[in-house]
């Protein structure tokens, strides 16, 4: 457990070598996430999310540089697509943050969906417990730009912000289920561009009839900036950094933590359940042919897909 | 990952060369112009890449190459390859290797060369 150890005391390359066995899917990798366990739990977790180029990579680096001057150390976790075609993928979120490179209270690591669908990689819940172990009091874990049902971070997230840009659509769009709802703070991003004030307009309408996610909560909409003019765009992020704070605040004072905490708890058992659980089956099925045998059955309509995973199910379990 | 080193802001080969090494099935992380040697060694470490690929089109590529690798067995990562490309005269070679930059590829390579480079030096864990 010598890994454990140096990741508790914050050293990078176990760190990121660790994160990257978990990615690998390595099997020597449970029993210290295990060992690991006991030193998380101790992090705000911070969810960014958003479509493709509303801003969530820019939006995270000016973050990192606001909670950086109030000295808190933090981890992130930027997440991109995999290609369905090449199995390769371009990370290119840390572009926007590579000023915080060198700096020894930030750690960034860029993950690949690996065919997750979600917005996240299958490896982030177990990443987030490293950087937890390391010590970050805050991580930030950006989604891959999504549409409007890929929300999972709600389960790894305390909070949760959603970057919004203006001329997506109509305030139909703003009342649709999914991504509007799991907000608790909302960012409209470039908003120097036109429809910016229809947006808020519509977004506060929403807010102003829906029951929201928390009680005792209604999210805020802070409006931000273009990065390219310093100045209003720092004063924006310095409002979005006192809101997570005061979200947190919320959290552990109106005992919704508790809500958040049951939600990662389960989406961490229903995980950790597929890891010993369904990919062992699938592997093993995929090496003794049985699964190239129940496609087969399937593929000439002999047999139909419920009843061999039964079948298989049933095996397996004896 | 693929970076590009110094005061250089011609990325256009990078970017092909990212692309390419995405369609050939690699992660690639990718960390923009103008990266001083001490953010891309902090960044591969950071990333625990198995390759940087470092670009340079300036010609302060004698200064800037070994300094990344420098920089990586200071930070006790000396098992990350480097390799670099950009307008590179065939002089400059020697040192470079000798500073331990594995390959270097200047224009005229081809991306499947590259590629094929890689497939053969970087193992799969």
């Amino acid at each position: 457990m010598e890994r454990v150890k140096k990741v508790c005391r914050g050293d990078i390359r176990a760190a990121s070598r660790l994160i990257r066995d978990i990615e690998d899917k390595m099997p020597s990798v449970r029993i210290e996430i295990k060992n690991l366990f006991a030193h998380t739990g101790k992090s705000h977790i911070i969810g960014i999310t958003g479509a493709p180029g509303v801003g969530k990579s820019t939006l995270t680096d000016a973050l990192i540089a606001a909670l950086r001057k109030k000295n808190k150390t933090i981890g992130v976790l930027a997440v991109d697509p995999t290609s369905p075609f090449s199995g390769g993928a371009i990370l290119g979120d840390r572009i926007r943050m590579q000023r915080h490179a060198e700096d020894e209270g930030v750690f960034i690591r860029s993950l690949a969906t690996r065919g997750t669908l979600g917005g996240l990689s299958q490896a982030v819940g177990m990443a987030i417990h490293v950087l937890e172990a390391m010590g970050k009091d805050i991580i930030l874990v950006e989604t891959v730009g999504i549409g409007q049902q890929e929300i999972d971070i709600i389960n790894h997230a305390h909070s949760v912000i959603v970057v919004l840009v203006p001329g997506m659509g109509d305030e139909v769009q703003a009342m649709k289920a999914g991504l509007m709802e799991i907000a608790d703070i909302f960012v409209i991003n470039k908003a120097d561009r036109s429809g910016a004030r229809q947006l808020l307009t519509e977004l506060q309408a929403m807010l102003g009839n829906t029951q929201p996610p928390s009680p005792g909560w209604r999210p805020p909409v802070i409006m931000s900036g273009n990065a390219y003019e310093p100045l209003t765009f720092a004063e924006s992020t310095a409002a979005l950094g006192k809101k997570i704070e005061e979200h947190y605040i919320y959290l552990q004072n109106s005992g919704a933590l508790t809500e958040r905490l049951n939600r990662r708890a389960l989406a961490e058992i229903n995980d950790a359940l597929k890891a010993v659980i369904l990919e062992p089956l699938i592997h093993n099925l995929e090496k003794n042919g049985e699964l190239q045998k129940a496609v087969e059955k399937v593929k000439n309509r002999e047999n139909d897909p419920h009843s061999i995973a039964e079948e298989l199910a049933q095996s397996f379990l004896k | 990952m693929v970076a590009k080193p110094g005061l250089d802001g011609h990325d256009r080969g990078a970017r092909v060369l990212a692309r390419c090494f995405r369609d050939a099935g690699f992660e690639v992380i990718y960390t923009g112009c103008h990266q001083t040697a001490e953010q891309i060694a902090a960044a591969a470490v950071q990333e625990d890449v198995d390759l940087v690929g470092l670009s340079c089109l300036s010609g302060a590529h004698r200064a800037l190459f070994p300094r990344v690798v420098e920089l990586l067995r200071e930070k006790n990562a000396a098992d990350i390859t480097v390799i670099g490309g950009g307008i590179i005269p065939e002089q400059d070679f020697q040192p470079l290797y000798a500073s331990g930059i594995k390959a270097i590829f200047t224009p005229g390579a081809s991306l499947d060369s590259i590629v094929e480079w890689i497939k053969t030096n970087i193992k799969p864990r």
